[in-house]
């Protein structure tokens, strides 16, 4: 038993050190990570490379929508209103990774402090918090999004209240799943026999061992939100003039599908590889720091 | 006069079962029931029973860390109430706990100083930096461990070592009374040594008491003054150490000394007696919870379960039979 | 019958490739097990005992390489050829572990589970099968076996699961029973039970190789004893001989710090200090030196050989020396 317990220790002990060690191994999630940084390299300085504005319109091009060609310095063509699709796309991505980070932000820090309480605390309260959640993801959350549209009118700031009104719902159910478990271990059990507080326990024991759950999903969220905010700018409820998003290029690329292909293959394009590369990044770092899996 | 620091009196702890039907009421696991026990300042008291026998339990229930549904519990005489936040703030200064699973009772992301000094600091309130880094240095080499290895983690360190540090986290702050649930029962058998040793030694040093819950009788009977012998949530047998060793009076506690195994080839063990139902089985009515195994059940340990009760030198039996024929093998 | 060895293991060695660098898990070990003995197999954690008898069978976890001969009734298990292997491995070979709901599915019922073990061989028919079943349950001394071959593995106790699964594994009538750790996660009691059914086993003309780190399990069983550490293998003997006069001062000071109640107390029980060296990490000479109350100046330098006179084996320099002066 002693040696098995010696080999829970190994496991056991996935501090950061070796979980990075698992994650360098892994091909896919390193090749993720770095084409998530160039790209986020493109958005910041793309903008800058091209010698065009957001929303600035090219009148000399007949007809305004033009492909893309490296002769007029369009590189990604431009949309039906004449305005240079790279810089646009670029920016895009600015804001979409704006709104996916902040909104994350916001679902990580309530659905953490929710769901650590609720978990550890377990009986009643936890019973009563998790009713509140279970009601609230019952909510047509379209509906409500689209409620506070019509009432507060659009913003950046609505759409990030919005998804991460939505978004923590999720994170809170893992951190309880994962601090029901954790009240058990003995290391807690030390803590309340200290005679510490909840809320310190809460903040140094528990939160501290979910990070690792947490980093995980909050990398799969990102691409959740961006795709939520896509759809809502394919509704028409996103972002607005003059800033644009992910989503609403597609949208109005989606328009033109037709007769200017361009206009929604490379904005589609850059979101799905984003999508695709967050993706792979979150299951690399779910299998660097799930000891469990081989 | 010794004073006593812990008077357990009549304690319950139930866990509520899942339900196997939909109306009626709902099941109750009796894991402690009706135990009384004291523990007086500077002795050791072991406890020892199998799996299910519910010494965990209770030692969590003396700690405040689950709440008993009936009895009660006095900390140097004074009542100690599961929702009375300041009383137990001031029993847990002077009652602390070491738990059986080494690194898994250390905080796997601080390291063993920090979670030395975070005990130090809970006990005793904010300390100043370099003061309470001597204390903690101290106390790490005091059981043993070279005070540099304050900034290892727990993964780092050997199973012994992490017990080390975590009675040192248990002692930091002084108490008068350490709980130790089956503190070296995960441990290899040289390690195990080390440990009772350092136990035992820091006892001395401090006049420390112990509670020393375990299923391992050879270690109990190196460190502890006393005994009890729990079965099924109560209390079978209780005296002290060498009584207890020499002259087991409980049916069950004679089978527990015949079947623990010494490492001497030349004696031999007869066969034990057969499993009679499992050991499992919750006995759901009035008589002797012991008696589905028990070779000398009868019609009165049907009816009526059997009190704890002695002769006057201070050994107890809760046995219809044992009283009557003390050591009669 | 040959008096040969049932089971031959020869200068075994088992690595595992971890982010450190290879390990050492077992070092050169060679053993044997006759016909209806049983060996015990004793060392601490990190001693390699489990990790010799799984590599022998080709249970190592990922990584993990064997190198060396371990031989089955004369045929070779280790060789290009896995056909021996697979051969013997369930059915003349069985092993049994400490948690026995690693072999019972806690979705079958037990009596589907003991026929499975010989129904998926095509060894039996269904009806000999059950009956099967039905005497090696009662072989182990499990109680109301009928009863127990419509149950399922979580209807039993922790003693009666364990029973369930040492009758899996003498389904097929195995000559050689491995059992790593089986009374380890037992109460004291049940413990006694099950070594009492391994022993039943053994006296009917089972080998048994008893893997385990509890001296007074041992005791209760062994015929042989074969004492590791840090990988190697250091002493063996007789059981009775490596109780009475253990040769190696690990084995002496292994006997020495296990707590008794047979008797008197003494003052301080006597532990080993430091700790085993970890894999990988072993010292140049003896691996025990650091901790050895009998160390010399060779011990650092040069690492001892395995040295047999009659029954009995040692590897330390300090053994070798008393016995030429002493006797």
């Amino acid at each position: 038993m002693a040696g098995s317990i010696r080999a829970s220790a190994m496991t056991e002990g996935a501090l950061w050190g070796d979980a990075r060690r698992r994650l360098r191994g892994n091909r896919a999630a390193i090749a993720a990570a770095a084409f998530i940084v160039a790209l986020v390299l493109a958005a910041l300085l793309g903008p800058l490379a091209s010698p065009y504005a957001v929303d600035q319109v090219d009148w000399t091009l007949s007809p305004l929508a033009s492909p893309p060609s490296l002769a007029n310095g369009h590189w990604f063509g431009t949309d039906s209103n004449g305005r240079d699709l790279f810089v646009r796309v670029w920016s895009g991505t600015q804001v979409s990774l704006l709104v996916a980070l902040l909104a994350t932000a916001v679902s990580v820090v309530i659905g953490v402090a929710w769901g650590a309480t609720a978990g550890y605390l377990g009986g009643r309260v936890d019973g009563w918090m998790m009713r509140v959640v279970d009601v609230l993801y019952a909510l047509p959350y379209m509906f409500f999004v689209i409620i506070l549209t019509v009432v507060f009118g659009r913003s950046l700031w609505l759409i990030f209240l919005a998804i991460g009104a939505v978004g923590w719902l999720t994170m809170a159910r893992i951190v309880r799943g994962q601090a029901l478990a954790l009240r058990q271990r003995e290391f807690v059990l030390a803590a309340v026999a200290l005679g510490l507080p909840t809320r310190r326990i809460i903040a140094r024991h528990i939160v501290p061992n979910v990070l690792g759950t947490v980093i995980v999903y909050a990398t799969l969220t990102v691409p959740q939100v961006i795709l939520f905010e896509s759809f809502l700018s394919f509704l028409g409820l996103g972002v607005q003039e003059p800033l644009t998003s992910l989503g609403r290029l597609v949208a109005e690329g989606a328009l033109e599908m037709e007769t200017a292909p361009w206009q929604l293959l490379v904005p589609a394009s850059v979101l799905a590889l984003l999508l695709l590369a967050l993706n792979f990044l979150g299951d690399g770092l779910r299998d660097a720091l799930d000891p469990r899996l081989g | 006069m010794t004073e006593t620091l812990l008077r357990v009196r009549n304690l319950t702890v139930r866990f509520p079962m899942p339900r196997t039907r939909l109306l009626g009421p709902r099941p109750w696991l009796t894991a402690v029931n009706g135990v009384d026990l004291e523990i007086e300042a500077g002795r050791a008291v072991g406890l020892v029973g199998e799996s299910g026998c519910g010494k965990s339990t209770l030692a969590r229930a003396i700690l405040a860390l689950v709440a008993p549904q009936a009895g009660t519990i006095e900390w140097r005489g004074r009542p100690v109430r599961h929702d009375d936040a300041t009383g137990l703030r001031r029993m847990r200064r002077e009652l602390q706990v070491v738990f059986q699973d080494p690194v898994g009772s250390l905080d796997p992301r601080m390291s063993v100083g920090e979670s030395v000094t975070e005990a130090l600091e809970a006990l005793e309130g904010a300390q100043a930096a370099a003061a309470s880094r001597a204390r903690v240095g101290s106390m790490l080499a005091e059981v043993g461990l070279d005070p540099a290895l304050h900034a290892r983690y727990p993964h780092e360190l050997s199973g012994g070592q992490c017990q080390r540090a975590a009675i040192a986290r248990a002692l930091v702050g002084r108490p008068k009374l350490l709980v130790c649930d089956e503190a070296v029962s995960a441990l290899d058998v040289s390690v195990q040594a080390q440990i009772v040793n350092l136990l035992a030694d820091l006892r001395r040093r401090h006049g420390l008491a112990l509670l020393f819950i375990s299923h391992n009788l050879a270690v109990v009977r190196h460190l502890c003054d006393e005994v009890a012998v729990l079965y099924h949530g109560r209390v079978v047998e209780r005296a002290p150490a060498a009584a207890i060793f020499a002259a087991p009076r409980h049916p069950y506690t004679r089978a527990l000394l015949a079947a623990v195994p010494d490492p001497d080839p030349a004696a031999h063990r007869r066969g034990v007696a057969p499993e009679l139902g499992a050991a499992s089985e919750a006995v759901a009515d009035d008589g002797c919870a012991y008696r589905l195994r028990c070779p000398l059940a009868d019609e009165a340990c049907r009816t009526r379960a059997p009190r704890l009760e002695g002769t006057g030198d201070g050994h107890l039996t809760a046995c219809h039979h044992g009283r009557a024929r003390p050591a009669a093998d | 019958m040959a008096d040969g060895a049932l089971f031959e293991v020869r200068d075994l060695c088992v690595q595992f490739a971890t982010p450190r660098g290879r390990v050492n898990a077992v070092r050169e070990a060679s053993l044997e097990v006759r016909r209806g003995e049983c060996l015990a197999v004793v060392g601490e954690s990190g001693s390699g005992k489990s990790q010799l008898f799984l590599g022998c069978l080709g249970l190592l976890a990922a990584g993990g390489v064997v190198q060396g001969s371990a031989r089955f009734d004369g045929q070779e298990l280790l060789g290009p050829d896995s056909t021996p292997r697979r051969a013997a491995l369930g059915t003349r070979v069985a092993m049994v572990f400490q948690d026995p709901m690693n072999a019972l599915t806690p979705h079958l019922t037990i009596g589907r589970q003991l026929a499975e073990v010989v129904l998926d061989r095509g060894l039996l028919d269904a009806a000999a099968a059950r009956a099967r079943s039905l005497a090696v349950l009662e072989s182990v001394g499990m109680p109301e076996p009928e009863a127990r071959l419509r149950q399922y593995p979580h209807e039993l106790s922790g003693g009666q699961r364990q029973r369930a699964a040492i009758a899996m594994a003498l389904m097929t009538h195995p000559d050689l029973l491995v059992a790593d750790e089986p009374t380890t996660a037992l109460d004291v009691t049940v413990q006694a039970q099950v070594i009492e059914v391994l022993r039943g086993a053994r006296d009917r003309g089972l080998a048994v190789v008893l893997i385990t780190h509890d001296m007074g399990v041992v005791a209760g069983i062994a015929d042989r004893v074969a004492v590791m550490y840090a990988g190697r293998i250091v002493e063996t003997a007789l059981a009775r001989e490596l109780f009475d006069s253990p040769a190696h001062p690990y084995t002496a000071a292994l006997l020495a710090s296990v707590p008794r109640l047979d008797t008197p107390l003494a003052g301080r029980l006597v532990g080993i200090e430091g700790q085993p060296p970890a894999p990988g990490a072993e010292p140049d000479g003896c691996a025990f030196a650091p901790r050895c109350a009998s160390v010399l100046d060779v011990c650092h330098r040069s690492r001892p050989s395995l040295e047999s006179r009659e029954a009995r084996s040692v590897a330390c320099h300090a053994a070798r020396l008393e016995a030429g002066a002493g006797r």
